[in-house]
Order: structure tokens, then sequence, then C-alpha cells
């Protein structure tokens, strides 16, 4: 168990101001990303394709950060040879980098779904899903995000958490949609473009749990991946049995 | 620093420990320390120091100078004998027998826990009097026998292909790292259970160090190794578990991986990744 502190305690002073930097680069870079997946839903909300250009534009800076941070962390890794906490510091920032840089990815898919969209001007079904969803896994980056910065394993653990429950929303927004497409076939190439969004989305929340789970590793040097941990129910919320977890 | 998780009633740390590839628990003992004070006069060195040295593995000591690593590795072998107003309290069981109960032969104890020093010591012989050294004392003079040791020891050091075609020329010589390897080979011509090496590499080139830490990993298939290190990668990279040791007490000890990626204690912690202590 660590905290935010002991990152400044180092005996060099240079060591500690390198930790301390390649940090501040991946926050700088997850805020930019959380912008990206931000403007991407109002992009497609509000078929504005100028914002959605934007997106896009944006995606050079971050695959930029990505490959900076990641020389950051080899050269540290070089030259410092760091143990115990500090490696799993630099291993997380590593990976986490990984997360982000698809987050943007997904953000600039969004975005070009958006310009799509736009351009056959009817504002299609599903809009109310995309906002939904998009508001959820918008807050679980930012959140990740935050437990990143302040070391909080237990935030981290809400986030890997809530990804089931972004699952289930995706499932039946899909169910929802198929619908529409069985109703009215001509919307059929209008809905399949915001259903690629949606995937998008529940792909950016898969990101960001990943990036929690990077964060309970960083914290408490457990590796919950894969363990169905972060599938299990809070304690405080034992009892409500019926909303089971699909697979 | 045990962490109870106020939001989800998981322990996460626990969770962490549970796997290892090395489990101390479960190893054959070798080297039982059941309780260990030192005092160097009234100095106390080393506080109720309990441990179990595993069999055929690889035991690193850590720790800031002072902390009491070399003067518990002397003990496995009773060194400590020849410091002045060195008083040992406790026991030491080699495979169940406390080496400091009376009547204890201690040439013989020292034969089979050997010891190798920062700074290589060959004596002013030959290399190959070097080697036969320990079994000329134990009256062994038989040249067949002595050349069959030579051959097997220098093998075992891996240096046996770099001396072969110079084994009467002068073992001072060679370089600090064939030195240092030469040594090894002297140790373990007589046959020892357990190899205790203080700092062996802290005089030698990085290259020597390599080779001197490859000769650690093939030796621990037959001798229990225990190695007093400054340098921690040296630790991460040579042993199966570590000890850390801070002034005088034992404060953590547990499989190497564990210990250098996710050790339990802050001061442990603080020492391994550089830190104020």
């Amino acid at each position: 168990m660590i905290d935010k502190d002991n990152l400044s305690l180092h005996i060099s002073q240079q060591f500690n101001a390198e930790l301390e930097e390649v940090r501040s680069h991946l926050l700088a870079m997850g805020g930019l990303v959380e912008k990206q997946v931000n403007d991407a839903v109002t992009a497609l909300i509000d078929a504005d394709s100028g914002l959605a250009m934007q997106v896009r534009e944006i995606d050079t800076q971050t695959n930029q950060m990505e490959r900076s941070i990641d020389e950051e962390c080899i050269r540290i890794l070089a030259r410092r040879q760091p143990a115990a906490s500090d490696l799993r510091l630099i291993i997380s920032i590593s990976k986490s980098v990984i997360d982000l840089e698809r987050i943007g990815d997904e953000a600039t898919k969004i975005a070009k779904r958006a310009i799509l969209l736009s351009e056959e001007g009817e504002s299609p079904r599903g809009y109310v899903e995309v906002r939904h969803i998009g508001e959820q896994v918008r807050k679980m980056v930012q959140e990740a995000l935050d437990a990143f910065a302040r070391f909080d394993a237990d935030l981290a653990l809400s986030v890997a958490q809530y990804d089931k429950t972004v699952d289930r929303e995706y499932k039946s927004a899909l169910r929802e949609l198929v619908t529409y497409m069985m109703e009215d076939p001509r919307s059929i190439s209008r809905v399949l473009n915001v259903i690629w969004a949606l995937r998008s989305l529940e792909r950016i929340g898969d990101h960001a749990r990943n990036i929690a789970e990077l964060v309970i590793y960083l914290v408490h040097g457990t590796d919950v991946r894969h363990t169905g941990l972060a599938r299990q129910k809070p304690a405080g919320e034992a009892g409500d049995n019926e909303t089971p977890a699909q697979n | 620093m045990r962490h109870e998780s106020p939001s989800h009633g998981i322990d996460l740390d626990a969770l962490g420990r549970k796997k290892q590839a090395f489990n101390l628990a479960s190893e054959p003992v070798t080297l039982e320390v059941p309780g260990l004070s030192l005092f160097y006069g009234s100095k106390q060195a080393l506080h109720d120091v309990r441990m179990n040295i595993p069999k055929h593995r690889v035991t690193a000591f850590i720790g800031p100078s002072g902390c009491g690593k070399s003067t518990l590795l002397r003990c496995f072998n009773r060194m400590n004998d020849l410091v002045d107003g060195c008083r040992v309290e406790g026991a030491i069981n080699l495979d169940g027998q406390n080496i400091y109960r009376k009547g204890v032969d201690v040439a013989e104890l020292r034969r089979r826990v050997g010891m190798v020093f920062q700074k290589p010591n060959p004596f002013p012989k030959s290399i190959y009097e070097n080697v036969v050294y320990g079994l000329r004392i134990q009256g062994i003079n038989k040249k067949r026998t002595l050349d069959d040791a030579v051959e097997w020891a220098l093998k075992g050091a891996a240096l046996w292909d770099e001396v072969k075609d110079r084994l009467h020329d002068s073992a001072l010589g060679l370089s600090g790292g064939q030195q240092q390897r030469l040594v090894i080979a002297r140790t373990i011509a007589v046959e020892p259970e357990v190899l205790l090496l203080d700092e062996p590499c802290s005089a030698l080139d990085p290259i020597s160090t390599l080779k001197v830490e490859e000769l650690i990993f093939e030796l621990k298939s037959k001798y229990t190794i225990v190695i007093v290190t400054h340098n921690m990668q040296q630790a991460a990279r040579v042993s199966d578990y570590t000890a850390f040791m801070y002034m005088g007490k034992l404060i953590e000890y547990g499989d190497t991986d564990t210990l250098f990626t996710n050790p339990a204690q802050k001061q442990t912690e603080d020492y391994i990744t550089g830190r104020y202590g």
C-alpha cells in the first residue's frame, strides 16, 4: 500500500523529478483523451461535424504523447532500475498509456460516425442511449484518472466494477436498436452508425476499467485482472440479486 | 501496512501476496536460526533474529551498512568467535545440530560451511595449491585424488577453461574476477554444504560480477548459498529469497520476487527504492 506523497521522498532529487514528470504527463494525456470522448459524444448528438474534426485532430497529439511517455518510462527503467512501488508506478504508467491511446482511437471512431451521421441530416434513433452511455464511460475515464492521480484504489475498484453496468446497458441498447432496424429497414445504415458509436463507447469503458485495475496494482501490488474481483459486488450491495452480470 | 478497504470490504493487500513462485514455509531447511542475539561488548548487534535458510537455494541479505547482515553471516560458521568481546546468545542449527553447542569442532564446521570474502584472498601459491589447500590440511596427499579435485572444483567454479594450461603458475597472476572464482573453487574443493558469500563481487568489474553470479546460479543445485550484498540489483538477480535487515533486526524475509515488487514493510520499501529511512 503506497500513497502519492511517497513519490517525493527519494534520496535522489533527480529521480523524484523524473517520476513526478512522467506521472503528470500521463495525467495531461488523460485530460486530453477525456476531452476527446466528451467532444466525440457531443459532436454525434449535436451533429456537429466541426467538433468531430477537432476530435480527430487531437488524436495525432495523443499518439505523440503515447510515444514520448513510453520513452520516458523506458529511460527510467534503463537508468534507475526502479523497485517496488516505483517499479509498479512505471509499469502502470506504461500500460495505462496504451489504454489511453486506444480510448483516443475509439473517440476518433465515434467522431467519424458523427461526421457520417451529420451528413445524413435526420436525427436518428438511439441518441438517448449514446448520451447516457457516453456520460457513463466519460465518468469512468475521469474517475480512473482521478484514482491514478490520487493513488486511490477504492475509487479504482468502483470504476472497475462499474464496467459491468455499462456492458449491461450496452446490450440492452443493442436489443432496442435491432428492434428499430426490423421495424424500419430504411433506418439500417443510420442505426448501424449509432451501433458502431455505442460499440466504441463500450470499448472505452473496458479501457477505463483496465486503467482502474492498473491503479489497484500500483497501490496494492495486486493483479486483479481476470480474477473476477472487479465483477464482484461491492460489500454494501449484498442482496441485490436481480441483475446478475452476463458472462 | 495493512489496508482496510472502507467501501468494498476486500483485502487487496492480502490478495497480492497469495501467489508466490517460492514458498519459504515449504522448503527443506539447512540452517535454522530459532532466535539469535549477538553482542559486541555491551553493544547489541543482532536482536533475536529468527529465520530458516532453505536448502539448495540462494538467500540474500540486504540492508544498510552496520545493519548486522555480515555479522549474521559470520555466525553461520562461527567466524565471530575470533572477535574480542563478541558474545552470542541463542542457537543456530545446521541440519538440526546446534553449531554453538559445547564440543563442536569449529574447523570441521568451517569445512561444512565455507566462506568467501569481499576481496579475493588467494594464497601466494600456485593455482593448483590454492585449490587443494583444504584437502592437504585434511591429510589428503594422493596426487590422483588431488588432480581430480582440482579439475572438478575449477570446473565447478567456471574457471577451468581459463587456467587449465597454467595450473602451476602463481594465483596472484590472475585477474580479480578469476581470483574470486579461484577462491570459490578452493572453498568448494572440500565439499561444503553451505557457501557463505560476503559481498563477493564488490571488488569486481561488471563482467566478472556476472560470471560470479552465473556461477552462483549453477552452484545452488549442490550447495545452500547465503550471500550478503550491497548491490540490490544483484540480490534481485541471484537470490531466491531475500532478507532485509535494519539496525540488527530482521525486518522482512521472503521470496525475492515479492520483496522487490511488493514488499510488506515500509522500511523495506524505503530502502530498496532509495528513500529516506
